[in-house]
């Protein structure tokens, strides 16, 4: 593999608008390989650089079901098999009245299993990424807006990438050491 | 502010905005995250710290001393077995459910004035649920030997009881304990990156950098964050019904008149509500004033608030008069009936009384009136009045159920020692003091989710334009 001297290419917005329509612009240009950075959800903005699915939901139901299966059997399991006890005949199996920790259960393990689900899926923790290098970048967590496009994108090119994004109108376009 | 709000604020027609116009990402960053940052800590906030040490100090003493002794050192007995802890439990609880509402329920209403109120709603849920936790555990007059409460394989091959609501009671609020902890903290994360980027000093940035786990707004965090958070919601929504209405089946389920009710889940859950909202009034109005975030905190949504309470006000009115209803409809020399005169014109008929006065006849007899919603000082004293309430119900429910047995010669009565009033006001120090660490050291109100609210009224102010 080719060393890449730089972690790639960043363009400094000072509106939502203006970072969601650089990403739509890189992504009909071809480039694949880029991520922006905002102090807020920007409606619009993941699916714009291409990315449209999380596995989030679906962690959340596996999560819930385990709760759920788990809840059922951890009260099942002792009243009818593990330590029955006949109470003038009344059913072991009472279902009914499993149901309050089974719910509570569902909710507790489908609740960790988002979190650290989405941590996970997220990185985190992750302490150093080189786009903390970015000129400015302190800034993305209070009122300006990024996008970068990344050396590893096939179509990338330290140039001809720069010379696009400030034909995006960019506030301020700069490389990021990688 | 007040006074202005209220002059140029006609009754109905058009609001006071959600945010005070004039704000950009910038300011609302470095206004909130002023308050942690660079602010001088205020004089009152030392002060209120000393109060909430002081009665923190006062909490460990009546604890040392409770486990030293017994819970012989409060005022239960048999027949009321179930005294201060149970009614403190219950109003903790309650007041924790308002912080879920708020950020669950709200958030997939899409209310956006919710977005200045949610994060200390949060963390107030989540201290009130501290609070409340600790009753069941000292009442049980042996803490120690909690765990023996939970499912694991013991050396006798014993269970416990899964068909008992007081088990339902563990498992829904230590799930409610740890689902409030994880939405608090998964919200605070991107604020907590903001705190990382702004502050000077290495030592935050170390603590705020390592407690952020390195978030950087990518869009692509983003988009799972925001999924994760509204699944979040969604699962909070049940949950915190759930859990009042476990804690009202730990009445329900038994058979003493005033307790065995169908009607105590939704009433449980709307008084929970209730005084969990009066809660919330009570901390945002001290808050918005003394860090000068009148501009984030508007009159809006004070009025917002208010009208909730009286909504949830007359669902617990509506429990009232049924309770008194079905008294009444089982017709005398029933045990129903005779519950509700004894509470009305017994031993207790004092506390009843101020019940109904702070409850229902102050709160829903002002609240309809749009000046007394904006009045800041007039909420102030109503919250304040709600809560009062909102215990005395827990302690009519608890205390004149039980101190009339079914047979007059094990009749009693039930008063609270000094030690039963020292762990009260104890786990109040504890909530004060929980509090004033949090708005000092975390951001009050949720940063980023202000800044979208600020872009948000953008673009509709844009659409409006066209």
């Amino acid at each position: 593999m080719k060393k890449q001297p730089i972690y790639g290419v960043i363009a400094e917005y000072d509106t939502a608008d203006g970072v969601l329509n650089a990403a739509q612009r890189a992504y009909a240009e071809g480039y694949r390989e880029m991520d922006a950075y905002t102090p807020f959800p920007v409606e619009g903005l993941a699916e714009a650089i291409g990315f449209h699915q999380t596995y989030v939901p679906l962690i959340c139901l596996i999560g819930g079901l385990m709760g759920c299966a788990g809840g059922f059997f951890l009260q099942w399991w002792p009243n009818v098999i593990g330590y029955p006890l006949n109470i003038g005949g009344r059913p072991y199996n009472s279902w009914p009245q499993f149901i309050p920790i089974t719910f509570e259960l569902t909710v507790l393990l489908a609740g960790l299993a988002t979190v650290f689900g989405m941590l996970a899926l997220n990185g985190f923790p992750e302490p150093y990424h080189p786009v903390f290098n970015a000129k400015n970048f302190e800034l993305a967590s209070r009122d300006k807006f990024f996008l970068c496009i990344e050396a590893r994108d096939a179509k990338f090119d330290s140039q001809k990438t720069r010379e696009f994004l400030l034909s995006l109108n960019a506030h301020e376009v700069s490389e990021i050491e990688g | 502010m007040g006074a202005d709000g209220l002059q140029n604020t006609p009754p109905v027609g058009p609001k006071v905005p959600v945010l005070a116009p004039g704000h950009t990402y910038a300011t609302i960053t470095d206004k909130i995250s002023a308050i942690v940052l660079t602010q001088k800590t205020k004089r009152g906030w030392w002060g209120g710290l000393l109060v909430g040490l002081s009665l923190l100090g006062l909490l460990h003493i009546a604890i040392a001393y409770l486990l030293t002794i017994g819970t012989g050192i409060w005022g239960i007995n048999i027949p009321v077995g179930w005294g201060f802890a149970i009614v403190n439990f219950v109003w903790w609880i309650g007041i924790g459910h308002a912080g879920t509402l708020i950020s669950a329920f709200l958030l997939l209403m899409r209310q956006e004035w919710r977005q200045s109120i949610n994060r200390f709603a949060e963390a107030m849920t989540l201290f009130a649920v501290a609070c409340a936790g600790m009753f069941p555990l000292l009442h049980m007059g042996r803490p120690w030997v909690f765990y023996w409460m939970m499912p694991y394989p013991d050396t006798m091959g014993t269970w416990p009881q899964f068909r008992s609501p007081l088990v339902w009671d563990v498992f829904a609020v230590s799930t409610y304990g740890t689902i409030s902890l994880l939405f608090w903290f998964v919200g605070l994360i991107p604020d907590l990156a903001t705190l990382r980027d702004r502050t000077k000093n290495a030592v935050s940035r170390f603590i705020y950098g390592g407690l952020a786990m390195g978030w950087r707004g990518s869009a692509k965090h983003w988009h799972r964050y925001e999924m994760a958070y509204l699944l979040l919601a969604g699962l909070a929504t049940p949950l915190v019904v759930s859990v009042h209405t476990v804690v009202s089946f730990d009445f329900t389920l038994g058979v003493i008149p005033g307790w065995h009710s169908t009607i105590f889940p939704p009433y449980f859950v709307a008084g929970a509500i209730y005084s969990g909202f009066a809660m919330v009034v009570t901390l945002a109005i001290p808050l918005r004033k003394f860090y000068g975030l009148e501009d984030f905190l508007t009159l809006h949504h004070l009025d917002n608030m208010a009208k909730i309470l009286l909504a949830t006000g007359l669902i617990v009115a509506y429990g009232y008069t049924m309770e008194i209803f079905m008294a009444f409809f089982s017709g005398p020399k029933t045990y129903d009936h005779y519950m509700i005169l004894n509470r009305m014109t017994g031993p207790y008929a004092p506390m009843y009384w101020s019940l109904i006065l702070c409850n229902i006849a102050i709160p829903l007899t002002t609240l309809w009136s749009a000046k007394i919603r904006q009045n800041v000082a007039a909420l102030f004293v109503i919250s304040l009045v709600i809560q009062v309430g909102m215990w005395l119900e827990r302690f009519i429910i608890v205390v004149t159920s039980l101190h009339r047995d079914f047979m007059p010669s094990s009749w009693g009565m039930y008063y609270p020692t000094k030690w039963d009033w020292a762990v009260y006001t104890g786990t109040i120090g504890l909530f004060l003091t929980l509090f004033l660490l949090f708005i000092r050291f975390l951001p009050a109100l949720s940063i980023f989710e202000m800044r979208g609210l600020a872009h948000e009224l953008k673009e509709k102010q844009g659409e409006g334009k066209h």
